[in-house]
Protein backbone atom coordinates (compact mmCIF):
# COMPACT_ATOMS: atom_id res chain seq x y z
CA UNK A 1 0.00 0.00 0.00
CA UNK A 2 1.49 3.60 -1.14
CA UNK A 3 0.25 6.99 -1.67
CA UNK A 4 1.03 8.88 -4.32
CA UNK A 5 0.67 13.05 -3.94
CA UNK A 6 -0.58 13.72 -7.57
CA UNK A 7 0.30 17.21 -7.27
CA UNK A 8 4.12 16.41 -6.41
CA UNK A 9 3.76 13.01 -8.10
CA UNK A 10 5.85 12.03 -4.64
CA UNK A 11 4.97 8.97 -2.50
CA UNK A 12 3.91 9.97 0.65
CA UNK A 13 5.86 9.05 4.04
CA UNK A 14 4.02 7.61 7.00
CA UNK A 15 3.83 9.63 10.01
CA UNK A 16 1.63 8.54 12.75
CA UNK A 17 -0.98 6.16 13.86
CA UNK A 18 -3.97 5.96 15.97
CA UNK A 19 -6.02 3.53 17.46
CA UNK A 20 -8.97 4.67 19.15
CA UNK A 21 -10.43 1.54 20.93
CA UNK A 22 -13.20 0.78 18.51
CA UNK A 23 -11.69 -1.45 15.83
CA UNK A 24 -11.37 1.21 13.46
CA UNK A 25 -7.56 2.99 12.75
CA UNK A 26 -6.16 6.05 11.41
CA UNK A 27 -2.87 6.55 9.48
CA UNK A 28 -1.61 9.52 8.77
CA UNK A 29 0.77 9.81 5.48
CA UNK A 30 2.67 13.48 4.52
CA UNK A 31 4.06 14.38 1.31
CA UNK A 32 7.64 15.25 2.13
CA UNK A 33 7.53 17.81 -0.89
CA UNK A 34 4.55 19.88 -0.55
CA UNK A 35 4.01 18.52 3.39
CA UNK A 36 0.42 17.60 2.48
CA UNK A 37 -1.51 14.89 4.89
CA UNK A 38 -4.15 12.41 4.33
CA UNK A 39 -5.37 10.32 7.04
CA UNK A 40 -5.99 6.89 6.02
CA UNK A 41 -9.02 5.78 8.08
CA UNK A 42 -10.05 2.04 8.18
CA UNK A 43 -13.17 0.03 9.43
CA UNK A 44 -13.16 -2.65 11.76
CA UNK A 45 -12.46 -5.66 9.15
CA UNK A 46 -9.66 -3.57 7.18
CA UNK A 47 -7.81 -2.90 10.39
CA UNK A 48 -8.55 -6.66 11.57
CA UNK A 49 -7.47 -7.89 7.89
CA UNK A 50 -4.03 -6.31 8.31
CA UNK A 51 -3.44 -7.25 12.45
CA UNK A 52 -4.43 -10.98 11.34
CA UNK A 53 -0.81 -10.87 9.36
CA UNK A 54 0.52 -9.62 12.61
CA UNK A 55 1.95 -6.83 11.20
CA UNK A 56 1.18 -3.01 12.23
CA UNK A 57 1.05 -0.20 10.39
CA UNK A 58 3.74 2.38 10.38
CA UNK A 59 6.03 -0.31 11.44
CA UNK A 60 6.86 -1.67 14.83
CA UNK A 61 8.52 0.58 17.65
CA UNK A 62 8.85 -2.78 19.82
CA UNK A 63 10.10 -6.20 17.96
CA UNK A 64 7.57 -8.58 18.16
CA UNK A 65 6.65 -10.69 21.42
CA UNK A 66 6.81 -14.74 21.27
CA UNK A 67 3.34 -15.70 20.71
CA UNK A 68 1.99 -12.31 20.23
CA UNK A 69 -0.35 -13.07 18.00
CA UNK A 70 -1.78 -15.73 19.76
CA UNK A 71 -2.11 -14.02 23.04
CA UNK A 72 -3.71 -10.78 21.49
CA UNK A 73 -6.20 -12.65 19.23
CA UNK A 74 -7.30 -15.65 20.86
CA UNK A 75 -10.86 -15.20 23.04
CA UNK A 76 -10.61 -17.24 26.19
CA UNK A 77 -6.88 -17.49 26.64
CA UNK A 78 -5.86 -19.77 30.21
CA UNK A 79 -4.86 -17.18 32.74
CA UNK A 80 -1.66 -19.52 33.66
CA UNK A 81 -0.47 -20.67 30.35
CA UNK A 82 2.62 -18.87 30.39
CA UNK A 83 5.31 -18.92 33.35
CA UNK A 84 7.04 -16.22 33.19
CA UNK A 85 10.85 -16.81 33.11
CA UNK A 86 13.94 -14.46 34.32
CA UNK A 87 15.33 -12.98 31.77
CA UNK A 88 16.57 -9.99 32.75
CA UNK A 89 19.06 -10.20 35.91
CA UNK A 90 18.42 -8.03 39.12
CA UNK A 91 21.75 -5.94 39.75
CA UNK A 92 21.82 -7.79 42.64
CA UNK A 93 21.53 -10.90 41.39
CA UNK A 94 18.43 -11.85 42.44
CA UNK A 95 15.89 -13.02 40.19
CA UNK A 96 12.62 -10.73 39.76
CA UNK A 97 10.00 -8.85 37.63
CA UNK A 98 9.58 -11.62 34.72
CA UNK A 99 7.48 -13.62 36.97
CA UNK A 100 3.86 -13.35 35.81
CA UNK A 101 2.60 -12.34 39.40
CA UNK A 102 1.45 -9.26 40.03
CA UNK A 103 4.25 -7.31 40.96
CA UNK A 104 4.82 -5.35 44.04
CA UNK A 105 5.88 -1.87 44.53
CA UNK A 106 9.66 -2.12 45.17
CA UNK A 107 10.34 -4.95 42.89
CA UNK A 108 12.12 -4.29 39.93
CA UNK A 109 15.19 -5.01 37.63
CA UNK A 110 18.57 -4.23 36.64
CA UNK A 111 18.77 -2.57 33.43
CA UNK A 112 21.49 -1.13 30.99
CA UNK A 113 24.79 -2.88 30.27
CA UNK A 114 27.34 0.05 31.66
CA UNK A 115 25.14 1.24 34.77
CA UNK A 116 22.31 -0.78 36.01
CA UNK A 117 19.16 0.79 36.95
CA UNK A 118 16.93 -0.81 38.86
CA UNK A 119 13.22 -0.22 38.09
CA UNK A 120 10.71 0.23 40.38
CA UNK A 121 6.89 0.01 39.88
CA UNK A 122 4.68 2.06 41.84
CA UNK A 123 1.63 0.56 43.39
CA UNK A 124 -0.87 2.48 41.03
CA UNK A 125 1.47 1.15 38.06
CA UNK A 126 0.98 -2.70 39.60
CA UNK A 127 -2.33 -1.78 39.93
CA UNK A 128 -2.69 -1.23 36.33
CA UNK A 129 -0.37 -4.14 35.19
CA UNK A 130 -2.73 -5.89 37.28
CA UNK A 131 -6.35 -5.39 34.87
CA UNK A 132 -4.08 -6.64 32.19
CA UNK A 133 -5.22 -10.07 31.24
CA UNK A 134 -2.91 -12.42 33.28
CA UNK A 135 -2.81 -14.15 29.46
CA UNK A 136 -0.82 -11.08 28.28
CA UNK A 137 0.40 -9.74 31.11
CA UNK A 138 4.24 -11.10 31.16
CA UNK A 139 4.06 -9.49 27.93
CA UNK A 140 3.00 -6.24 28.61
CA UNK A 141 5.52 -6.05 31.77
CA UNK A 142 8.72 -7.26 29.37
CA UNK A 143 7.59 -4.21 27.09
CA UNK A 144 7.12 -1.50 30.10
CA UNK A 145 10.31 -2.67 31.36
CA UNK A 146 12.52 -2.80 28.17
CA UNK A 147 11.03 0.55 27.71
CA UNK A 148 12.02 2.13 30.99
CA UNK A 149 15.37 0.55 30.62
CA UNK A 150 16.12 2.03 27.36
CA UNK A 151 15.06 4.90 28.43
CA UNK A 152 16.98 5.40 31.57
CA UNK A 153 13.71 5.59 33.42
CA UNK A 154 14.05 3.90 36.96
CA UNK A 155 10.32 4.46 38.13
CA UNK A 156 7.17 2.94 36.37
CA UNK A 157 4.16 5.25 36.90
CA UNK A 158 1.05 5.70 35.19
CA UNK A 159 2.01 8.20 33.87
CA UNK A 160 4.97 7.06 32.30
CA UNK A 161 3.06 3.87 31.19
CA UNK A 162 0.96 6.08 29.02
CA UNK A 163 4.58 7.73 27.78
CA UNK A 164 5.24 4.25 26.93
CA UNK A 165 2.42 3.60 25.26
CA UNK A 166 2.17 6.61 23.23
CA UNK A 167 6.06 6.19 22.06
CA UNK A 168 5.57 2.23 21.30
CA UNK A 169 2.33 2.57 19.77
CA UNK A 170 0.83 -0.10 22.31
CA UNK A 171 -2.75 1.17 21.59
CA UNK A 172 -4.53 -1.24 23.78
CA UNK A 173 -2.06 -2.40 26.60
CA UNK B 1 -5.76 11.80 -19.07
CA UNK B 2 -3.23 12.32 -16.76
CA UNK B 3 -0.64 9.21 -16.29
CA UNK B 4 -0.27 8.88 -12.37
CA UNK B 5 2.32 6.29 -11.51
CA UNK B 6 1.32 2.27 -10.54
CA UNK B 7 2.63 0.64 -7.47
CA UNK B 8 5.24 -1.01 -9.11
CA UNK B 9 6.27 2.47 -10.73
CA UNK B 10 6.89 3.60 -7.57
CA UNK B 11 9.91 1.82 -5.82
CA UNK B 12 10.05 4.37 -2.49
CA UNK B 13 8.74 2.56 0.35
CA UNK B 14 6.28 4.53 3.00
CA UNK B 15 7.90 3.69 5.58
CA UNK B 16 4.72 1.62 6.85
CA UNK B 17 7.02 -1.28 6.49
CA UNK B 18 3.91 -3.75 6.09
CA UNK B 19 5.96 -6.22 3.94
CA UNK B 20 9.30 -5.68 5.90
CA UNK B 21 7.60 -7.60 8.46
CA UNK B 22 6.02 -9.88 7.10
CA UNK B 23 9.49 -10.71 5.85
CA UNK B 24 11.21 -10.53 9.23
CA UNK B 25 8.49 -12.72 10.53
CA UNK B 26 9.20 -15.41 7.74
CA UNK B 27 13.21 -15.07 9.11
CA UNK B 28 12.55 -15.20 12.64
CA UNK B 29 10.79 -19.02 12.25
CA UNK B 30 13.68 -19.64 9.34
CA UNK B 31 16.49 -18.96 12.27
CA UNK B 32 14.36 -21.25 14.52
CA UNK B 33 13.90 -23.95 12.67
CA UNK B 34 17.73 -24.20 11.39
CA UNK B 35 18.28 -25.79 15.00
CA UNK B 36 16.36 -28.98 13.73
CA UNK B 37 17.58 -31.29 11.58
CA UNK B 38 14.26 -32.73 10.25
CA UNK B 39 10.55 -31.80 10.18
CA UNK B 40 8.36 -34.25 9.87
CA UNK B 41 4.34 -33.55 8.92
CA UNK B 42 2.15 -36.28 10.40
CA UNK B 43 -0.42 -35.81 7.38
CA UNK B 44 -3.66 -37.56 5.54
CA UNK B 45 -6.41 -35.06 4.04
CA UNK B 46 -8.26 -37.02 5.76
CA UNK B 47 -9.86 -37.08 8.83
CA UNK B 48 -10.26 -40.24 11.54
CA UNK B 49 -7.12 -42.13 10.51
CA UNK B 50 -5.30 -42.07 13.33
CA UNK B 51 -2.53 -39.18 12.49
CA UNK B 52 -2.40 -37.88 16.43
CA UNK B 53 -2.22 -41.33 17.72
CA UNK B 54 0.52 -42.51 15.09
CA UNK B 55 2.23 -38.84 15.89
CA UNK B 56 2.20 -39.56 19.80
CA UNK B 57 3.74 -43.27 19.64
CA UNK B 58 6.20 -42.01 16.74
CA UNK B 59 7.13 -39.16 18.99
CA UNK B 60 7.38 -40.95 22.36
CA UNK B 61 9.37 -44.23 20.25
CA UNK B 62 12.07 -41.38 18.75
CA UNK B 63 12.20 -39.93 22.10
CA UNK B 64 12.87 -43.23 23.54
CA UNK B 65 16.01 -43.64 21.43
CA UNK B 66 17.89 -40.59 22.60
CA UNK B 67 16.68 -38.51 19.67
CA UNK B 68 15.62 -34.82 20.99
CA UNK B 69 11.89 -35.07 19.22
CA UNK B 70 9.87 -32.22 19.29
CA UNK B 71 6.49 -31.97 17.85
CA UNK B 72 3.09 -29.70 17.14
CA UNK B 73 0.00 -30.30 17.11
CA UNK B 74 -1.00 -27.79 14.21
CA UNK B 75 -4.68 -28.95 15.04
CA UNK B 76 -5.52 -25.64 16.51
CA UNK B 77 -9.00 -26.34 16.35
CA UNK B 78 -9.10 -30.07 17.98
CA UNK B 79 -6.05 -30.31 19.64
CA UNK B 80 -5.65 -33.79 20.92
CA UNK B 81 -1.30 -34.41 20.93
CA UNK B 82 -0.68 -32.97 24.59
CA UNK B 83 -3.30 -35.15 26.13
CA UNK B 84 -1.87 -38.38 24.37
CA UNK B 85 1.38 -37.50 24.90
CA UNK B 86 0.33 -37.13 28.70
CA UNK B 87 1.64 -33.31 29.02
CA UNK B 88 -2.02 -31.74 29.43
CA UNK B 89 -2.70 -28.89 30.72
CA UNK B 90 0.81 -27.94 30.84
CA UNK B 91 2.96 -24.58 31.48
CA UNK B 92 4.48 -22.78 28.95
CA UNK B 93 7.71 -20.60 30.42
CA UNK B 94 8.02 -17.28 28.83
CA UNK B 95 11.35 -15.74 27.47
CA UNK B 96 11.64 -12.60 25.75
CA UNK B 97 13.40 -15.29 23.08
CA UNK B 98 10.75 -17.45 22.77
CA UNK B 99 8.42 -19.93 24.66
CA UNK B 100 9.24 -22.86 26.19
CA UNK B 101 7.66 -25.89 25.09
CA UNK B 102 5.83 -28.37 27.70
CA UNK B 103 7.92 -31.30 28.14
CA UNK B 104 6.24 -34.92 28.19
CA UNK B 105 7.37 -37.72 30.62
CA UNK B 106 8.54 -39.89 27.64
CA UNK B 107 10.99 -36.48 26.62
CA UNK B 108 9.04 -35.11 23.99
CA UNK B 109 9.08 -31.04 23.96
CA UNK B 110 5.14 -30.24 23.03
CA UNK B 111 3.20 -27.12 21.72
CA UNK B 112 -0.29 -27.23 21.53
CA UNK B 113 -3.17 -24.90 21.41
CA UNK B 114 -5.05 -26.81 24.59
CA UNK B 115 -1.63 -25.05 26.53
CA UNK B 116 -3.85 -21.50 25.53
CA UNK B 117 -7.16 -21.82 26.23
CA UNK B 118 -8.84 -21.43 29.79
CA UNK B 119 -11.77 -23.79 29.17
CA UNK B 120 -11.52 -27.09 28.17
CA UNK B 121 -14.35 -27.62 26.24
CA UNK B 122 -14.38 -23.69 24.53
CA UNK B 123 -14.06 -24.07 20.86
CA UNK B 124 -11.35 -21.90 19.30
CA UNK B 125 -12.55 -18.44 18.83
CA UNK B 126 -10.58 -15.17 17.92
CA UNK B 127 -10.95 -11.48 18.98
CA UNK B 128 -12.13 -10.22 15.98
CA UNK B 129 -15.13 -7.93 14.42
CA UNK B 130 -18.10 -10.56 13.97
CA UNK B 131 -18.88 -9.84 10.20
CA UNK B 132 -16.68 -11.77 8.18
CA UNK B 133 -14.92 -14.39 10.15
CA UNK B 134 -14.25 -17.00 7.71
CA UNK B 135 -12.25 -14.09 5.98
CA UNK B 136 -9.04 -13.66 8.23
CA UNK B 137 -9.76 -17.01 10.20
CA UNK B 138 -7.07 -18.71 7.98
CA UNK B 139 -4.79 -15.80 8.15
CA UNK B 140 -5.02 -15.80 11.90
CA UNK B 141 -4.61 -19.62 12.21
CA UNK B 142 -1.48 -19.66 10.17
CA UNK B 143 0.09 -16.93 11.78
CA UNK B 144 -0.26 -18.46 15.51
CA UNK B 145 0.72 -21.90 13.64
CA UNK B 146 3.73 -19.71 12.29
CA UNK B 147 4.20 -18.84 16.05
CA UNK B 148 3.93 -22.45 17.41
CA UNK B 149 6.94 -23.61 15.02
CA UNK B 150 8.98 -20.36 15.22
CA UNK B 151 7.81 -18.69 18.34
CA UNK B 152 8.92 -21.66 20.32
CA UNK B 153 12.36 -22.37 22.15
CA UNK B 154 12.85 -25.92 20.27
CA UNK B 155 16.54 -25.69 21.14
CA UNK B 156 18.49 -28.07 18.69
CA UNK B 157 16.39 -30.95 17.54
CA UNK B 158 16.53 -34.38 15.89
CA UNK B 159 13.18 -34.45 14.49
CA UNK B 160 10.14 -32.19 14.79
CA UNK B 161 7.26 -33.75 14.17
CA UNK B 162 4.04 -31.63 13.15
CA UNK B 163 0.22 -33.00 13.32
CA UNK B 164 -1.95 -31.61 10.82
CA UNK B 165 -5.38 -31.32 10.59
CA UNK B 166 -7.72 -32.74 8.12
CA UNK B 167 -7.53 -31.13 4.75
CA UNK B 168 -5.36 -30.18 2.03
CA UNK B 169 -5.60 -26.37 2.63
CA UNK B 170 -3.66 -27.50 5.77
CA UNK B 171 -1.37 -29.05 4.53
CA UNK B 172 -0.44 -26.38 1.58
CA UNK B 173 -1.16 -24.19 5.11
CA UNK B 174 2.37 -25.54 6.57
CA UNK B 175 4.01 -26.31 3.34
CA UNK B 176 3.80 -22.09 2.77
CA UNK B 177 5.24 -22.11 6.50
CA UNK B 178 8.20 -24.14 5.99
CA UNK B 179 8.58 -24.77 2.35
CA UNK B 180 11.40 -27.31 2.84
CA UNK B 181 9.59 -29.96 4.59
CA UNK B 182 11.96 -32.97 4.99
CA UNK B 183 9.58 -35.77 5.32
CA UNK B 184 5.57 -35.77 4.95
CA UNK B 185 4.01 -39.14 6.20
CA UNK B 186 0.59 -39.35 4.95
CA UNK B 187 -1.51 -41.79 6.93
CA UNK B 188 -4.40 -43.37 5.10
CA UNK B 189 -6.29 -46.51 5.45
CA UNK B 190 -6.99 -49.41 3.46
CA UNK B 191 -10.38 -48.27 2.06
CA UNK B 192 -10.89 -46.64 -1.07
CA UNK B 193 -12.24 -43.89 0.07
CA UNK B 194 -9.78 -42.80 2.23
CA UNK B 195 -7.26 -43.78 -0.71
CA UNK B 196 -9.39 -41.14 -2.97
CA UNK B 197 -8.64 -38.19 -0.48
CA UNK B 198 -5.14 -38.95 0.41
CA UNK B 199 -4.11 -38.93 -2.91
CA UNK B 200 -4.83 -35.09 -3.47
CA UNK B 201 -2.66 -35.00 -0.26
CA UNK B 202 0.11 -37.10 -2.08
CA UNK B 203 -0.20 -35.14 -5.15
CA UNK B 204 0.10 -31.96 -3.63
CA UNK B 205 3.07 -33.15 -1.36
CA UNK B 206 4.72 -33.99 -4.49
CA UNK B 207 4.18 -31.15 -6.76
CA UNK B 208 5.75 -29.22 -3.50
CA UNK B 209 9.02 -31.07 -3.87
CA UNK B 210 8.31 -32.41 -0.02
CA UNK B 211 11.82 -34.34 0.79
CA UNK B 212 10.24 -37.48 1.26
CA UNK B 213 6.59 -38.43 1.12
CA UNK B 214 5.72 -42.11 2.62
CA UNK B 215 2.57 -43.41 3.34
CA UNK B 216 1.71 -45.60 6.68
CA UNK B 217 -1.43 -47.37 6.23
CA UNK B 218 -3.53 -47.41 9.30
CA UNK B 219 -6.29 -50.13 10.88
CA UNK B 220 -4.87 -52.52 8.61
CA UNK B 221 -6.75 -55.63 9.67
CA UNK B 222 -7.57 -56.42 13.64
CA UNK B 223 -6.36 -59.55 15.08
CA UNK B 224 -8.25 -61.42 17.75
CA UNK B 225 -6.09 -61.51 20.82
CA UNK B 226 -7.88 -65.13 21.99
CA UNK B 227 -7.80 -66.53 18.86
CA UNK B 228 -5.45 -64.91 16.77
CA UNK B 229 -7.64 -64.53 14.11
CA UNK B 230 -7.55 -61.87 11.77
CA UNK B 231 -10.14 -59.77 10.55
CA UNK B 232 -10.31 -57.05 8.18
CA UNK B 233 -12.09 -53.73 9.21
CA UNK B 234 -11.84 -52.57 5.56
CA UNK B 235 -12.55 -53.66 1.97
CA UNK B 236 -10.12 -52.87 -0.43
CA UNK B 237 -6.73 -52.05 -0.54
CA UNK B 238 -6.31 -48.61 -0.36
CA UNK B 239 -2.92 -47.86 0.73
CA UNK B 240 -0.88 -50.77 -2.02
CA UNK B 241 -3.14 -48.78 -4.25
CA UNK B 242 -1.80 -45.73 -3.91
CA UNK B 243 1.63 -46.92 -3.49
CA UNK B 244 1.26 -48.36 -7.46
CA UNK B 245 -0.44 -45.51 -8.58
CA UNK B 246 1.71 -42.32 -7.08
CA UNK B 247 4.76 -44.62 -6.44
CA UNK B 248 4.81 -43.19 -2.92
CA UNK B 249 6.53 -46.12 -0.86
CA UNK B 250 4.30 -47.79 1.91
CA UNK B 251 6.43 -47.51 5.13
CA UNK B 252 4.30 -49.46 7.86
CA UNK B 253 0.92 -50.96 8.06
CA UNK B 254 -0.15 -50.44 11.60
CA UNK B 255 -2.50 -53.11 12.78
CA UNK B 256 -5.34 -52.18 14.71
CA UNK B 257 -5.57 -52.03 18.28
CA UNK B 258 -7.76 -50.76 20.78
CA UNK B 259 -5.28 -50.73 23.32
CA UNK B 260 -3.85 -47.87 20.89
CA UNK B 261 -6.52 -45.57 21.41
CA UNK B 262 -7.06 -46.69 24.83
CA UNK B 263 -3.44 -45.72 25.88
CA UNK B 264 -3.31 -42.72 23.90
CA UNK B 265 -6.46 -41.08 26.04
CA UNK B 266 -4.61 -42.44 29.38
CA UNK B 267 -1.68 -40.24 28.03
CA UNK B 268 0.71 -42.83 27.88
CA UNK B 269 1.41 -43.77 23.80
CA UNK B 270 1.20 -47.61 23.89
CA UNK B 271 4.15 -47.93 22.02
CA UNK B 272 6.39 -46.89 25.82
CA UNK B 273 4.09 -49.46 27.90
CA UNK B 274 3.65 -52.34 25.09
CA UNK B 275 6.52 -52.04 22.29
CA UNK B 276 5.74 -55.90 21.69
CA UNK B 277 2.67 -55.44 20.22
CA UNK B 278 1.84 -55.75 16.84
CA UNK B 279 0.41 -52.05 16.63
CA UNK B 280 3.84 -50.77 18.26
CA UNK B 281 6.03 -52.82 16.41
CA UNK B 282 5.24 -51.37 12.91
CA UNK B 283 5.43 -47.80 14.75
CA UNK B 284 9.15 -48.58 15.83
CA UNK B 285 9.45 -50.14 12.40
CA UNK B 286 7.90 -46.37 11.18
CA UNK B 287 10.55 -44.37 13.85
CA UNK B 288 13.08 -46.55 11.70
CA UNK B 289 12.44 -45.64 8.43
CA UNK B 290 12.02 -41.63 9.98
CA UNK B 291 15.01 -41.97 11.76
CA UNK B 292 17.14 -43.42 8.66
CA UNK B 293 16.08 -40.17 6.40
CA UNK B 294 17.11 -38.13 9.25
CA UNK B 295 20.58 -39.38 9.14
CA UNK B 296 20.45 -38.88 5.78
CA UNK B 297 19.33 -35.69 5.76
CA UNK B 298 22.34 -34.82 8.38
CA UNK B 299 24.67 -35.91 5.88
CA UNK B 300 23.51 -34.14 3.05
CA UNK B 301 24.22 -30.92 5.28
CA UNK B 302 27.47 -31.88 6.59
CA UNK B 303 28.35 -32.47 2.34
CA UNK B 304 26.67 -28.72 1.56
CA UNK B 305 28.25 -27.57 4.56
CA UNK B 306 31.71 -28.81 3.69
CA UNK B 307 31.28 -28.02 -0.26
Amino acid sequence: MKFLCVECDKVMDFAERQIPGDGTLAAVFTCGSCDREIAMLTNPMETQLISSLGVKIGGREVPAQPMELARTSLEGGRDDAFVLSEDIPLASGESALASGDPVTPGEGVSAGEAAPVRIVWTSEATGRLERVPSFVRGMVKRIYTDWAREKGVSEITPENMDRARTELGLEGM
Amino acid sequence: MRKIRTYKDVTHGTGSGLLEQVVDQQHRLAERLALVRSVVAVASGKGGVGKSAITANLAAALAGRGLAVGAVDADLNGPSLARMLGVSGGRLADRASGVEPAESPSGVRVMSMEFLQQEEDAPLRWREPEMGRFIWQSTLETGVLREFLGDVEWGELDVLLVDVPPGTDKIARLLELVPELDQMLMVTTPSETSRFVVSKSVRMAREAAVGTVALVSNMVGHTCPKCGHVSELFTGDGAKRLEEESGVPVWAEIPFDPRFGAAADSGTPLVITDPDAPSCRAILELADRVEEHVAIRGEDAVERVGS
